[in-house]
C-alpha cells in the first residue's frame, strides 16, 4: 500500500474490557485509504468488540483511534457524530440490522437525513432509488419492509444504508457469514465493485479465510483480544509464521483433500474460555505445539519477521517443523 | 437388507394465510445400515424439515404425505408412544445450536442419565456412570466433573461433544445431525468432523449429516444428496459429486468456494439470483432462473430424478460425467 | 398501516370476541353521543310526578327516573360520556407523559435512568387516595383536580412497561446500525425506539382505560370526583346503592352500563395484545 502517505485510521493499543474480562487486549495497526484489510479469528477473539471498539459504539478501557487527525475515543460526542459520515459499518446478520417497523426505503434514507438535512424529499427519493439499484435491487423495493426480504435481499439495503454517503471507511462485520453459499459471493463481489468505484477502504472482518484471501490486500490474525500476525494474503497463506495461523488454515474443511484421499483435520484442543486465559505469557501456549518456557512468561512483542510480515510469537524467526496428521 | 431409514414420495406443505406453501415435494431416499449420507442444500431447500418430520418434529400444521419407515416400521402413522420408543434411543437428533438444544437449567449428567433412564430402564445410579463413560467416549475432559456442570459452563464445541453423546448412548441406528457444526468455530468444527468419524467407526451407526457446507460434509459422507426447493436434485457417491458433478446447480455451487490454494481471485465466483423463497411455484425445473445450461424445455417440463450410473440427476442437460 | 399493523389486523379481525367487544363499544359510544336527541328530557330536569319511576319503554323514562325524578336515561348517558371522556383524556395523557419518560430513561440508561426510576418508585410509593384528599382539602372539590389526581397516577405504570420494551430494543442491531449512521438521541427515540415499543404500549394503554374509569368512578363514589348536577357512572352508581332495595333500576342501569363498558375495553385490549404478540414472538 501506500507506504508514505499518512494512515486513514491509526489503531493505538485498544483495550476493551467486558467486567472483568479482557476481550480486546492492546490491538494496534494502521489501515490506509482505499485498502481492505481482512481481519480473521474465531469467537472469542474479539474481532466483532475491535469493530464496534473502534466506532466508539461501545467502550474502550484504554488507547485511541486516530481518524484524520482525531481520537474518535474521546472527542466530543457531536464531533464523532460528524465523524460517523465516513465511517460505516455493515452488520452480520442482516435482517436484525434494519428497523423492522421502517420501509427499507426510509432506512437508507436515514444518514442522508441526519447528514443532509437540507435535501428536498424529491431528491433524497432519487438518491434512495439510485442506491437500490447500485445494490442489485429495483427502486420499487423501497416501500417494503424488511421482513418481505430474503437475507442476502437484506444484506443489499444495509450495504446501500451504508454507502449511501460514500463513506471513506466501511467495516464489515461477517457480513456474508449468515449468508447461503451461492449468494455469498454476490454480496462481496458488490462490496468490491461499490469500493472500486469510491475508493472506500474496508476493514473486511470474517471466519471465513478463503473468502478474506481473495479480496484483501493485509490480513490481520486475531486470536484471544490480540494481533498475532499481520502479512499480505500471499505471505500469509502460503508461509503463514504463527502456530495459530498454521492450526487456522489446517483446520479449514476442504473437499480438495477428500478427493486426494488424504486423512483429513488435525487434532486440535478447545480454545480457552476467556475466563481460562494464562495468567501470564503467550495466550496461545496452552494449545501450541511449540511451545517453549518463555512463551509462559513473557508475552511475545508483534514483530516485523520479513517486510510486511508481522508476526506475535518468540519462535517466528525459525523454521518450525509443519504439524504432522494423526496417525 | 432392510435400508435404516427409507424415505418415499415425501410432501411436506405448512399453511400461510389459509394457502398451503409446499417446503417439501417428493422425496425420496433411503439410509442404508453404517452409511453415512450427506445432504446440501441451501435456505428453502427442505433439507431440515424432512428429517424433522423423521423424528415427528413437524409443526402440528405441517400437511405431510408419503411414507417414512425407519428399520422397516412406518414413522408418519405411529402413535406418540411408539415414536418415543424408537427416538432418543434407536433413532436420534443432533441439533444446530446447542445451546438452545441442551436445556438450561438441568445439570449435564442429568439430562444425558435421564435417557438412559427413559429408554434403557436403567437406575439412575448406573445410567450417570453410563453418561460418564459417553462423555470420555466423546473426548471431554474430566468427565465426571462436567457432569454436574450447566451447559452454559460450558463452550459450544463442548456442548455439541454433550449432544454427541447424548445421541449415542443408547446406540442407535441413524443419528441425524442437522448443521452439527454451522455455530461453531472452524478449528472446533474440525474437531467434532473428527470426532463424528471416529464415532462411526467404532459404533457402526448410520448417519445422515445435513448442512448447507460442502466442505464439512465432504469429510464424512460416502453418499452426497444435493436438495434445491424442495426436491432432491443430484445423489451420487462422494467422490463422484466433488469430481464430475452431473446438476448445474451442484457444478455451480463447487465452483462458488473460494479455494485457499490456487491463484487469488479479483471477484468471487458467484452464482446469479437467489434460491425460490417458500411458496414461489414454478413451471418447469425451480433452477432454470439461474441455471447457465438452461434452455426452453427447462422452463416448461420439470425433469425428474433419473438414474445415471451410480448417480442420480434430476435435469434435462446434465453434465457430461 | 405498515406491514406488521396490517397483519395484526387481520388477525384482530379474525378474534370474535375482540370484534364484538369493539363494536359494542363503538354503539355505547354512539348511544352516549346521540342520547340527548333521542330523548328531549333534561339531566337536570326534575319531574316530581315520576318520582323513583320503574323503567318502561311506554312511559316517558326509559330507564325510569331517580329520587329526585330525573331522567336516567339522559343522566346515564351524560354519566357515560363524562366516564368514557375521562377515562379516554387521561389514558392519552398517561400514555404522552408515560412513553416519553420511558424511552428516554430506558435508552439513556445509566444515571439518567436510575434519576429517573427514582422518580417513578416514590411517586409510586405514594398513597393516592389519602393525596386526593389532602388536595381536596387544600382546593375544594374541582373537577380539574380529579383528572390531575388520575393523571398524576395513569403515568407511572405506563413509563414502566415503556422503559422495559425500551431496553430489551436498546441492544438491538438496528439500533446500534441508526448510532452508526450519525442519528443522535432524539431521532433514535423518535424514529425508532417509539414506534418499536408501541405494540404493548398501545394494548397497556386500551386496558388502563378500565381502569382508570374504574378510578373516576371509585373517586366519584366516595364522593371526591364529579359533583352534581354532573353526573357520572360513579356518581350515578353511588346514588343507586343507597335504593337498591326499593329502586332497584337506580343501580342497574349505570352499573350495567359501567360493567359492559369495561368488559367490552377488557376483551379488545386483550385481543389487541394477542394480535400484536403474535409478531413480536
Amino acid at each position: 500500500m501506500n507506504g508514505a502517505a499518512e494512515a486513514l485510521l491509526q489503531v493505538k493499543d485498544l483495550r476493551v474490557d467486558f467486567g472483568a474480562h479482557a476481550v480486546v487486549r492492546g490491538v494496534s495497526f494502521e489501515l490506509f485509504e482505499g485498502e481492505t484489510l481482512g481481519l480473521v479469528g474465531e469467537s472469542g477473539s474479539g474481532k466483532s468488540t475491535l469493530a464496534r471498539a473502534i466506532l466508539r459504539l461501545l467502550r474502550s478501557a484504554h488507547g485511541s483511534v486516530e481518524w484524520r487527525g482525531k481520537d474518535l475515543l474521546t472527542c466530543a460526542p457531536a464531533e464523532l457524530r460528524a465523524q460517523r459520515r465516513d465511517l460505516q459499518l455493515v452488520f452480520q446478520d442482516p435482517l436484525s440490522s434494519l428497523d423492522p417497523r421502517m420501509r427499507v426505503g426510509d432506512t437508507i434514507a436515514e444518514p442522508l437525513r441526519v447528514f443532509e438535512p437540507g435535501l428536498d424529499a424529491n431528491a433524497r427519493a432519487r438518491r434512495v432509488a439510485g442506491m437500490l439499484e447500485r445494490v442489485g435491487l429495483t427502486a420499487a423495493m423501497g416501500a417494503r419492509y424488511p421482513h418481505e426480504f430474503s437475507g442476502g435481499q437484506c444484506q443489499r439495503i444495509g450495504i446501500a444504508r451504508a454507502m449511501i454517503l460514500n463513506p471513506k471507511l466501511l467495516i464489515c462485520d461477517e457480513p456474508v457469514s449468515s449468508l447461503d453459499m451461492s449468494i455469498q459471493g454476490q454480496i462481496v463481489n458488490l462490496l468490491l465493485d461499490l469500493q472500486r468505484d469510491a475508493g472506500t477502504a474496508m476493514l473486511f472482518i470474517s471466519h471465513n479465510l478463503a473468502v478474506v484471501r481473495h479480496l484483501s490486500h493485509r490480513v490481520l490474525v486475531m486470536y484471544s483480544g490480540k494481533l498475532v500476525e499481520i502479512a499480505a494474503p500471499d505471505a500469509l497463506f502460503n508461509s503463514p509464521r504463527h502456530p495459530y495461523t498454521k492450526a487456522l488454515l489446517a483446520a479449514v474443511p476442504a473437499i480438495e483433500p477428500k478427493l486426494k484421499g488424504a486423512p483429513a483435520a488435525l487434532r486440535l484442543e478447545e480454545p480457552p474460555a476467556a475466563v481460562r486465559l494464562p495468567a501470564a505469557g503467550c495466550a496461545y501456549r496452552e494449545r501450541c505445539p511449540y511451545a517453549l518456557p518463555v512463551c509462559a512468561s513473557t508475552v511475545p512483542p508483534l514483530a516485523e519477521a520479513t517486510t510486511g510480515h508481522w508476526v506475535a510469537c518468540h519462535r517466528s524467526h525459525e523454521a518450525l517443523i509443519p504439524l504432522s496428521l494423526p496417525a | 437388507m432392510i435400508p435404516t431409514l427409507s424415505i418415499d414420495d415425501l410432501c411436506i406443505s405448512f399453511p400461510r394465510h389459509g394457502a398451503p406453501i409446499p417446503a417439501v415435494q417428493g422425496v425420496s431416499l433411503s439410509i442404508a445400515p453404517s452409511e453415512c449420507v450427506g445432504i446440501i442444500g441451501e435456505s428453502g431447500s427442505g433439507k431440515t424439515q424432512v428429517f424433522m418430520a423423521a423424528m415427528g418434529l413437524l409443526a402440528s400444521s405441517a400437511a405431510v404425505s408419503g411414507s417414512i419407515r425407519f428399520e422397516g416400521g412406518d414413522l408418519l402413522s405411529a402413535d406418540t408412544a411408539v415414536l418415543n420408543r424408537v427416538r432418543g434411543s434407536k433413532l436420534t437428533m443432533i441439533f444446530q445450536d446447542p445451546m438452545t438444544s441442551l436445556a438450561p437449567h438441568l445439570k449435564i449428567g442429568t439430562q444425558l442419565a435421564e435417557v438412559l433412564v427413559c429408554h434403557s430402564g436403567m437406575s439412575w445410579r448406573d445410567a450417570w456412570s453410563s453418561a460418564a463413560r459417553i462423555l470420555a467416549r466423546v473426548r471431554v475432559p474430566d468427565p465426571k466433573r462436567r457432569l454436574h456442570q450447566y451447559p452454559h459452563e460450558l463452550s459450544g464445541g463442548m456442548r455439541q461433544r454433550v449432544m454427541i453423546g447424548m445421541s449415542l448412548l443408547c446406540e442407535p441406528a441413524l443419528v441425524i445431525a442437522d448443521e452439527p457444526t454451522s455455530a461453531l468455530d472452524v478449528t472446533v468444527q474440525a474437531q467434532l468432523i473428527e470426532l463424528l468419524r471416529t464415532m462411526r467407526g467404532e459404533l457402526g451407526m448410520a448417519l445422515a449429516l445435513i448442512s448447507h457446507d460442502l466442505g464439512v460434509v465432504a469429510g464424512l459422507a460416502d453418499r452426497i444428496l444435493v436438495m434445491y426447493a424442495g426436491r432432491i436434485v443430484e445423489s451420487a457417491p462422494a467422490l463422484e459429486l466433488f469430481s464430475h458433478a452431473r446438476h448445474p446447480y451442484t457444478a455451480e455451487m463447487l465452483k462458488c468456494i473460494p479455494s485457499l490454494s490456487g491463484p487469488r481471485l479479483a471477484r468471487l465466483p458467484t452464482l446469479a439470483g437467489q434460491p425460490p423463497q417458500p411458496g414461489e411455484q414454478l413451471e418447469g425445473c425451480a433452477f432454470a432462473p439461474r441455471c447457465p445450461r438452461v434452455a426452453a424445455r427447462c422452463r416448461s417440463e420439470r425433469p425428474l430424478l433419473s438414474p445415471a450410473g451410480a448417480a442420480a440427476v434430476a435435469c434435462h442437460f446434465p453434465l457430461p460425467a | 398501516m405498515n406491514g406488521v399493523g396490517s397483519d395484526a389486523a387481520r388477525r384482530l379481525r379474525s378474534n370474535p370476541a375482540a370484534i364484538v367487544a369493539l363494536y359494542t363499544m363503538l354503539a355505547i359510544v354512539a348511544l352516549a353521543l346521540l342520547g340527548p336527541w333521542l330523548n328531549p328530557n333534561n339531566i337536570e330536569a326534575l319531574d316530581w310526578l315520576h318520582v323513583a319511576a320503574r323503567p318502561g319503554l311506554q312511559s316517558a323514562h326509559w330507564f325510569g327516573t331517580d329520587r329526585l325524578g330525573r331522567d336516567l336515561f339522559v343522566r346515564t348517558l351524560a354519566g357515560t360520556r363524562v366516564s368514557l371522556g375521562v377515562g379516554l383524556l387521561a389514558s392519552v395523557v398517561s400514555l404522552v407523559v408515560g412513553l416519553s419518560f420511558g424511552a428516554i430513561a430506558g435508552y439513556s440508561g445509566g444515571r439518567i435512568d436510575h434519576f429517573m426510576m427514582r422518580i417513578i418508585e416514590i411517586l409510586s410509593g405514594l398513597p393516592l387516595i389519602f393525596f386526593v384528599i389532602v388536595l381536596t382539602v387544600v382546593f375544594g372539590r374541582n373537577e380539574y383536580l380529579l383528572f390531575f389526581s388520575i393523571g398524576a397516577v395513569g403515568w407511572l405504570t405506563m413509563a414502566r412497561i415503556v422503559r422495559g420494551q425500551t431496553l430489551g430494543i436498546r441492544r438491538r442491531e438496528f439500533i446500534e446500525a441508526a448510532i452508526a449512521s450519525g442519528a443522535g438521541p432524539g431521532r433514535i427515540i423518535v424514529k425508532h425506539v417509539i414506534p418499536n415499543v408501541v405494540g404493548p404500549v398501545i394494548v397497556y394503554a386500551t386496558l388502563s382505560v378500565p381502569q382508570i374509569i374504574l378510578f373516576e368512578s371509585f373517586l366519584s363514589f366516595l364522593g371526591l370526583g364529579i359533583q352534581e348536577p354532573h353526573a357520572s357512572l360513579g356518581t350515578l352508581i353511588a346514588e343507586g346503592a343507597g335504593e337498591m332495595e326499593s329502586a332497584p333500576w337506580m343501580l342497574l342501569v349505570p352499573g350495567g352500563f359501567l360493567a359492559l363498558l369495561l368488559l367490552c375495553l377488557n376483551l379488545f385490549g386483550d385481543g389487541l395484545r394477542d394480535a400484536l404478540d403474535v409478531k413480536e414472538a
